[in-house]
């Protein structure tokens, strides 16, 4: 029984064009499911559909959120947020602008934890010190006290990290979690998170459009084009041989240094009119399969 | 001249603004602590460094957006350390440079034809609309994309327009500063493409500075890796991936992730 | 591939052409008062005192909206009031606009000694109490319409210098700035080029917020007294006025006070809207 259960999502800008059509997805408890995709296809959004933050501009048409043997879709609102803020985190994409910059450190983990979920003080700040000396924090009293603006980009992140597993959550959302950061300080960041997912347990879903981060933290994945799944499997076989053409043109763009032969090829035209060819069946009424 | 910049021993100091006191000059903390190369003319040189390796700074200082505060330039034989602006303009539009993020580099409120229009108007070239259409040519864009705003076009688009704002000018050198980072991969990769055309067809020189060294693979002839402000190493770049030398190169190698789940790398 | 994000398309507001309607409504009557206002605003009558406006019981035909305690036509008060009030607001609002945003541009802009010289003028201006300001220059320049327009220059343009130099320094960290420079423009061409545009949707909005606020302080001056010296009509006379008889005839303060109301409420919600139409990203 998978713990997310994604089945047609559809979502569209209000009287605009559709930025999800109906997206299915499964993520097993424990396990870690990558969205992958260019920019604008689309696996932002549906992770902002799972944690109930989409953009008041954007509206779901169809499909059901299965969590943890709910509907999210069909729960009224307050009802909703609460079963979200009960199983659910979020890792961000920018570490500068995720934490509030007027706020300590220490109080934007514990404040959480203090005032939804009822945590005393006292078990918050010693929650959050383990935490932090988890994602290899040398000094977390002296980090807590801190300001963000004290702290470097690959700290921030960390914090971040920390924060979202605070709560012991079911499912994580990484929303392209090391795009923002160095590759040496990605490196660390990766292995942090994967570390502690195996660790506490936790479902996520890594958001991310580069392959290689994928090959290293996912189990399976889902290549998005404009919104539409063209690919769901595990990463073994997808490495082995894509199935889908734009899924091989993805491939062979990724820059490969070991063969520079092979890699930085711009996908072709061919293959975009191809997967354009799909979305325009989808949207025509076409059965998607 | 075979070599189109001499750097020698340079050195360059930023006033650091968070330890500004409440009279009198802030403290100046030194990025660049004295580096030493020279890029050939007609190469493609790839500038790699962690955030804080100066990398960026270093780029600035050679398109003289900042001043050196020790050390030599030489572009082409000239001393362009300490000019003056009045002294840089008529050299300006020999080295040009692109920028990395493609929403803050283009004014939102110009069209794209009027944004690569200005570079030429300021030099005052002739017969301007025809460059410009050759220049979108050049970089692939249709000559109608001209007449549209920034905010109509992709990141990858809007870094073409930014590729095509620097050529315009026919240029000897041109700074690339971090353009792919932002970048999905097939942008990435159509960019890069690109600018490897480019290179060829135009004859340019090329600096192309990035943090990931899997981009620098296959365009650079030569690599420079900044480190804290110095040169750690500084190869022809099919030497430094086959036998990095320097720990420091060794970790940046490490830490990319191949596309390729046998890798042993977490 | 495009994100469908950047597909919206923003509809023209209805605020912009009501706004629009009133002040253009506004405008013509303050221009053609002479031949528009049914009576002479100056003209006493001491037989037609207090008339309701024309839908009450004992309403003359002829005066709209009634008389005042002397007999003189509201409504003709009211559309030559307009004169002096948009005169006001457009002269002061644009010098104002003018000086401060220059001042504003240039600091933020140019940074060092000129920011330095620049912050330091609109710091110490602006610790002077603007109400007290303004009474002293009316005495100093004695009463009248340009003593009002210079008091209210001297007084405001340091709202417009300090947003303006904000987004001035903004801007100027932008990459496009940058580009700028390494193309070889010189550093005022790019000021007026590259930053002055992105900074005009705030100017505009201030611009008409600075007008709304003209027409408030004249109206001020003038229930006390302080603004032109002659016997035109003014709306804040109306309003000073209109007072002591309000419970007999109510439409003598009523009416210059929604005339008022709604040309502020007007060059407001035209700012709002004009600055949409400013901003290719969001027209």
């Amino acid at each position: 029984m998978s713990f997310l259960s994604i089945r047609n999502l559809s979502v569209r800008l209000r009287k605009g064009p559709p930025l999800l059509r109906a997206v299915s997805l499964e993520v097993a408890a424990a396990q870690v499911h990558g969205l992958v995709g260019e920019s604008g296809a689309g696996k932002s959004m549906i992770g902002k559909a799972v944690l109930g933050i989409l953009p008041p501009s954007v509206e779901v048409t169809g499909g059901e959120i299965w969590l943890d043997g709910v509907d999210l879709l069909r729960l009224p609102a307050r009802v909703r947020r609460q079963k979200i803020g009960a199983t659910c985190a979020l890792i961000p994409q920018d570490p500068l602008t995720a934490l509030n910059p007027s706020h300590r450190i220490g109080p934007q983990i514990t404040d959480r934890l203090v005032d939804i979920l009822g945590w005393t003080r006292a078990d918050a700040d010693a929650r959050a010190r383990d935490l932090l000396a988890e994602v290899q924090i040398a000094d977390p009293d002296r980090v807590m006290r801190s300001y963000p603006h004290e702290l470097s980009g690959g700290m921030r992140q960390r914090i971040l990290i920390a924060s979202a597993f605070a709560a012991e959550p079911k499912l994580i959302v990484a929303d392209e979690p090391t795009t923002a950061l160095d590759v040496t300080v990605q490196k660390q960041i990766l292995k942090l998170i994967g570390g502690m997912q195996a660790r506490h347990g936790t479902a996520l879903l890594f958001v991310t459009h580069d392959l290689g981060v994928v090959s290293k933290v996912c189990q399976r994945l889902s290549v998005l084009y404009s919104g539409l799944v063209v690919e769901d499997t595990s990463v073994a076989d997808f490495f082995a041989a894509p199935g889908h053409p734009y899924s091989a043109a993805l491939l062979a763009a990724t820059p490969k240094y070991t063969d520079p032969a092979a890699g930085l090829q711009p996908v072709p035209d061919a293959v975009i009119a191809a997967v354009r060819a799909e979305v325009a069946a989808f949207d025509a009424g076409g059965a998607h399969g | 001249m075979a070599d189109l910049y001499q750097v020698q021993d340079l050195h360059l100091s930023l006033a650091d603004m968070t330890a500004r006191p409440l009279m009198g000059a802030a403290p100046r903390i030194e990025i660049l602590k004295g580096l030493s190369f020279s890029i050939p003319r007609g190469e493609v040189v790839g500038i790699v460094g962690g955030s804080g390796s100066g990398k960026s700074t270093l780029g600035r200082a050679l398109v003289r957006l900042l001043q050196p505060s020790g050390g030599q330039v030489l572009f082409d034989g000239t001393d362009i350390t300490h000019l003056t602006e009045a002294g840089l303009r008529p050299l300006r539009r020999r080295f040009q440079m692109i920028f990395q993020d493609p929403m803050s580099s283009l004014n939102p409120r110009h069209r794209v034809g009027t944004i690569i229009a200005e570079p030429l108007r300021l030099h005052r070239f002739d017969a301007i609309a025809d460059r410009v259409a050759r220049a979108l040519d050049h970089v692939g864009l249709p000559a109608g994309f001209a007449a549209r705003f920034p905010h109509e076009l992709s990141g990858g688009q809007r870094q073409r327009v930014g590729i095509a704002r620097a050529i315009a000018l026919e240029p000897d050198f041109i700074l690339a500063d971090e353009i792919v980072s932002g970048l999905d991969v097939s942008s990435q990769a159509q960019v890069l493409n690109l600018l490897e055309r480019l290179v060829r067809d135009l004859g340019l020189t090329l600096a192309f500075i990035s943090h990931d060294l899997s981009v620098i693979r296959r365009l650079c002839q030569q690599t420079i890796v900044l480190h804290h402000g110095r040169i750690v190493e500084n190869r022809p770049t099919a030497e430094l991936f086959a036998d990095p030398q320097d720990a420091y190169t060794r970790d940046l190698l490490d830490a990319i992730p191949l596309p390729d789940p046998a890798q042993r790398w977490l | 591939m495009l994100d469908g994000r950047s597909m919206v398309r923003r509809r023209a507001g209805a605020r912009l052409w009501l706004s629009a309607l009133w002040l253009g409504l506004l405008c013509l009557a303050a221009l053609l008062a002479p031949w528009v206002a049914p009576k002479d605003p100056l003209a006493q009558d001491l037989f037609l005192g207090r008339l309701p406006p024309f839908w009450v019981q004992g309403a003359e035909p002829g005066y709209w909206l009634g008389t005042d305690s002397l007999g003189r036509d509201v409504l003709s008060r009211i559309v030559h009031g307009a004169r002096v009030a948009l005169m006001v607001a457009l002269v002061a609002g644009t010098v104002t606009c003018l000086v401060g945003a220059t001042l504003g541009l240039l600091a933020g802009f140019l940074r060092g000694w000129v920011d330095m010289v620049i912050s330091r003028l609109i710091d110490i201006w602006m610790a002077f109490p603007p109400v007290l300001f303004s009474i002293l220059l009316i005495a100093v320049l004695g009463p009248g319409l340009w003593s009002i327009i210079i008091a209210i220059v001297v007084i405001d343009w340091t709202r417009f210098a300090r947003v303006v130099r904000a987004e001035a320094m903004a801007q100027g960290a932008m990459d496009y700035v940058a580009s700028a420079r390494v193309a070889g423009r010189g550093r005022i061409g790019t000021m007026l080029r590259e930053i002055l545009p992105n900074v005009l949707p705030t100017i505009v909005v201030l611009l008409t917020l600075e007008m709304g606020i003209a027409v408030i302080v004249e109206a001020i001056l003038s229930f006390v007294n302080l603004s032109i010296s002659t016997d035109d009509p003014t709306w804040g006379g109306m309003i000073s006025e209109g007072r002591t008889s309000i419970h007999q005839a109510w439409w003598v303060l009523v009416f210059p006070l929604v005339t008022l109301f709604l040309t502020v409420l007007s060059f407001s919600q035209l700012g709002e809207g004009l600055k949409d139409r400013f901003d290719p990203v969001l027209r």
